[in-house]
């Protein structure tokens, strides 16, 4: 087990590593991503204490919370200089799309809140 | 192909044109002159595909055919009238009575809503059109629309010629045209606009991995939600195209973008159609999408701990960590979900697709469907006619050449070939498949015949239209070097304008014969030729306006609701909506009971008037005795006092002397035969014989205790009997 606790080990500091590379917009988005996630799991646990009453308004929070997550690592990949598929999409349209769906996203959540 | 529009005017002419600026300005490029082409060809088509679907329209008068799309009209005409909030609450009690119907939150109100908004645009506009007129011309004024739709898709599959092939065969396709002819308001006629729409901006999506089209495609997705329960069709097609690409390798950042946009705003969209509700997030038939998202963000998740490790065997170690952490905590919620219940099973429409005998034991309503039967052979020859031998030929180019979208093309030709194979109704959604996989054949095939044509002549810029590229290659210059094969292609070119010539004559037969009868009136020939028209089902209705009550409660087998409480304005029991099967089992059990048992069931339901239809004056076959076994079995299924043995003789269903004594004096053979057999319908047979049935019935002596009759048509098809009060004690 002592070779898998020393994996685990290696394994974690060359993420860590490999992580550090990459530029500060990247991370930016990576935060906001977790930051999403976090809210989501933590809207889930209060449902699990409370009971899922107004499913709706359940649905909506958690998927306001995966979708703006999702639709954050859309914008990452399409401003990450290291995917080639989208060499000559600059990042302004990228970011410009990203705000429309987000606004799109959180629109129908108003509506869907009840 | 040039500019020869000047070639030789007369003399005056002449002059008068040199007066404007010279006419060689109008020497187009050969670019403008495709473009003007295409253009031009684009507008034929579109006006074709709306008028080919005008016949009945010529033939009859403006109005709306069949059953369901009478539903669809008087929600139409509520929504016009009354404005939105309240059309989006309305609580109908008019129909299923004493039950009512939460008509709000049980309809698609894509359709309605559609139709109103053109109907307000045109107003603004200052065209004062009655909404009827609306409703009528939906259907066509989409099937227009789809075939632009088409030629942007066929555009984005393989080029811009097989977009105009494409467009040009599904302006006609008889599959298309038999849920979209004008009169037929139903919500097919909006459906397939939308469904086309929501795969071409998918494609587009993966195909420019753009956010803004994926955001476009999940608004098309809630279209095609809003307006037909077909919409499972997509949001199980995709994730299988998803998983398809997967699997074989193709998978792209873009299709990540474009799938994950579309699932999520597109589910939340959905959601707030109120008949869907929670249905994405619940029900079995929508969970293979959402599986798909979460095996999507795994799968590019450890695609990125790959990337940015670069060491393989860290990597291996990580992914055996990550896959049983993922697999397990999914098999355990899927399993979990399912077991208690909380995942609902695939409901009985959805499953009887996957397992077609399923429908025929379990659940007989589904079954009585005529539209859900499986698909004879015949029907797809006249549904599809040369696109049937095309649609190979077309999967063999899709295969010669594989990119996502052609891959995506390719997996919904097969699926909804497979699932028109099993129910006649979804030939309908198999057409577009079958028209771009064909134009894809059409196209390749001219395109490299005509090349052969052209081989030495200078190389023009040329569109790849079949039905010119003959024309063009005729006036080709000849070159010797290769004279059988040059021949051989003008050949097989004539051939190919053959067979397309034979479509347009096909299409064009099968809608003007087979797919223009409103329904609701039915014609036949007369005795010296002459056309003879039956109005009898509106003459019925307008009696039932004009001569009972307003809050009187009409009886009658549930294909008939929509149109008496269209027309009639009259409250039924049971509709076409057929969403309780205990209420139809019921009135099909006073159909099929003795007329005492009958009446305690009628009495109970507030039963005024009973209506049925009879077509054994004038041979009219879907009449309610053809569909009496039907009404047994529906009955007898909940109430098993019913039982259909008591009904046939040697399993077989008769009328005459030798039927059973239970058939002989059910409620539903008196309410048809009452006075029949004194009528003599056909020259040299006795009287009573019916002539749907060819025989000659067995009880002619029927007399009613507690019904009387009110009205019968002219042509006996439609007969109204009044249900009398309870006799008084003394």
């Amino acid at each position: 087990m002592a070779k898998g606790t020393n994996d685990a080990q290696l394994l974690i500091q060359s993420l860590r590593k490999a992580y550090a590379a990459t530029p500060t917009t990247l991370k930016i988005i990576d935060l906001y991503v977790v930051y999403a996630v976090a809210t989501a799991l933590i809207q889930v646990a209060y449902m699990a204490i409370v009971g899922s009453f107004p499913f709706n308004s359940f649905l909506s929070g958690v998927l306001s919370c995966v979708g703006t997550a999702v639709l954050a690592v859309c914008l990452r990949i399409q401003v990450n200089k290291d995917n080639k598929e989208f060499k000559d999409l600059p990042p302004e349209r990228a970011f410009a799309d990203f705000v429309l769906c987000n606004l799109v996203l959180h629109l129908v959540i108003m509506n869907f809140l009840g | 192909m040039g500019a020869t529009s000047n070639a030789s005017p007369s003399p005056p002419l002449n002059s008068a044109l040199s007066s404007f600026p010279s006419l060689k300005a109008l020497k187009f490029t050969t670019k403008q002159q495709e473009l003007l082409i295409r253009v031009s060809a684009l507008a034929l088509i579109y006006v074709l595909a709306f008028v080919v679907r005008l016949f009945s329209v010529l033939r009859y008068e403006s109005m709306i055919h069949e059953f369901d799309p009478y539903f669809n009209y008087r929600t139409t005409l509520f929504l016009t009238k009354n404005g939105f909030s309240e059309f989006w609450n309305w609580f109908d009690s008019e129909s299923w009575y004493p039950l009512g119907r939460i008509i709000g939150g049980t309809l698609y109100p894509g359709l309605m809503v559609t139709a109103a908004l053109i109907h307000r645009i045109l107003h603004f506009l200052s065209f004062a059109v009655h909404i009827r007129e609306v409703c009528v011309l939906t259907a066509p004024f989409f099937a227009s629309n789809t075939t632009l739709v088409a030629y942007f898709f066929g555009k984005e599959i393989w080029d811009s010629g097989a977009g105009l092939v494409a467009a040009a065969l599904i302006a006609i396709c008889p599959g298309y045209i038999s849920r979209s002819v004008a009169g037929s308001y139903d919500n097919e006629g909006v459906a397939i606009f939308a469904l086309l729409l929501t795969f071409y901006l998918f494609v587009k999506a993966v195909n420019t991995g753009s956010l803004a089209w994926s955001l476009a495609s999940a608004f098309g997705y809630f279209y095609m939600v809003s307006a037909w329960g077909g919409y499972v069709f997509i949001i199980n097609l995709v994730p299988l195209y998803v998983l398809v690409l997967l699997v074989t390798g193709r998978y792209s950042m873009r299709l990540y973008v474009a799938y994950n946009c579309m699932y999520v705003v597109g589910m939340l969209l959905a959601m707030q159609i109120r008949f869907v509700g929670f249905q994405h997030v619940q029900s079995g038939e929508h969970m293979a999408a959402m599986g798909v998202f979460f095996l999507l963000q795994v799968f590019y998740f450890l695609d990125w701990v790959k990337y940015i490790l670069n060491d393989i065997k860290l990597f291996h170690s990580f992914l055996r960590i990550t896959l049983t952490c993922a697999i397990t905590v999914g098999v355990l919620a899927l399993s979990i979900g399912t077991a208690s219940g909380y995942i609902s099973p695939w409901t009985g429409r959805f499953y009887s697709l996957l397992d077609p005998t399923y429908a025929k034991d379990h659940i007989p309503i589904i079954a009585s469907v005529s539209e859900h039967q499986p698909t004879a052979w015949s029907s797809f020859m006249f549904d599809f006619h040369i696109l049937l031998f095309l649609f190979p030929a077309g999967l063999y180019f899709c295969f010669k050449r594989l990119s996502d979208a052609t891959i995506f093309v390719v997996m919904y030709g097969l699926t909804s070939m497979y699932f028109a194979g099993v129910m006649v109704r979804l030939i309908l959604v198999a057409a577009p498949a079958m028209c771009l996989v064909s134009s894809i054949a059409v196209s390749a095939t001219v395109k490299n015949l005509s090349s052969l044509v052209r081989t030495k002549s200078k190389s023009s810029q040329g569109s790849n239209k079949p039905l010119s590229g003959s024309k063009a290659a005729a006036k080709a210059s000849a070159d010797q070097s290769l004279p059988f094969q040059k021949n051989g292609a003008i050949a097989l070119l004539l051939g190919a304008l053959y067979l397309l010539c034979r479509y347009a004559i096909h299409c064009t037969w099968v809608t003007s014969e087979a797919y223009s009868s409103p329904s609701i009136v039915l014609a036949a020939r007369g005795h010296g030729g002459g056309r003879v028209i039956f109005d009898d089902y509106r003459e019925a209705y307008y009696w039932l306006r004009q001569n009972t009550p307003p809050d009187a409660k009409v009886m009658s087998w549930w294909d008939y609701g929509y149109q008496i409480t269209a027309m009639g304005n009259r409250t039924v029991i049971v509709d076409n909506n057929t969403w309780n099967n205990t209420h139809i089992a019921t009135v099909g059990r006073a159909m099929s009971s003795y007329e005492h048992e009958a009446y305690e069931i009628m009495l109970s339901l507030d039963v005024n008037y009973v209506l049925v239809v009879f077509g054994g004056v004038t041979g009219y076959s879907s009449d309610d005795i053809n569909k009496f076994l039907w009404m047994v079995r529906i009955g007898g299924g909940v109430f098993p006092v019913i039982k259909e043995p008591d009904y046939l003789v040697n399993g077989e269903f008769r009328v005459d002397k030798g039927a059973a004594p239970k058939m002989l004096n059910c409620l539903m053979y008196k309410l048809c035969y009452y006075r029949f057999g004194e009528l003599t319908t056909e020259y040299g047979k006795p009287p009573g014989y019916d002539r749907v049935r060819g025989v000659e019935i067995g009880n002619k002596d029927i007399k009613l205790e507690y019904l009387e009759e009110a009205f019968t048509t002219s042509n006996w098809i439609v007969r109204i009997y009044k249900v009398k009060p309870p006799k008084n004690r003394w």
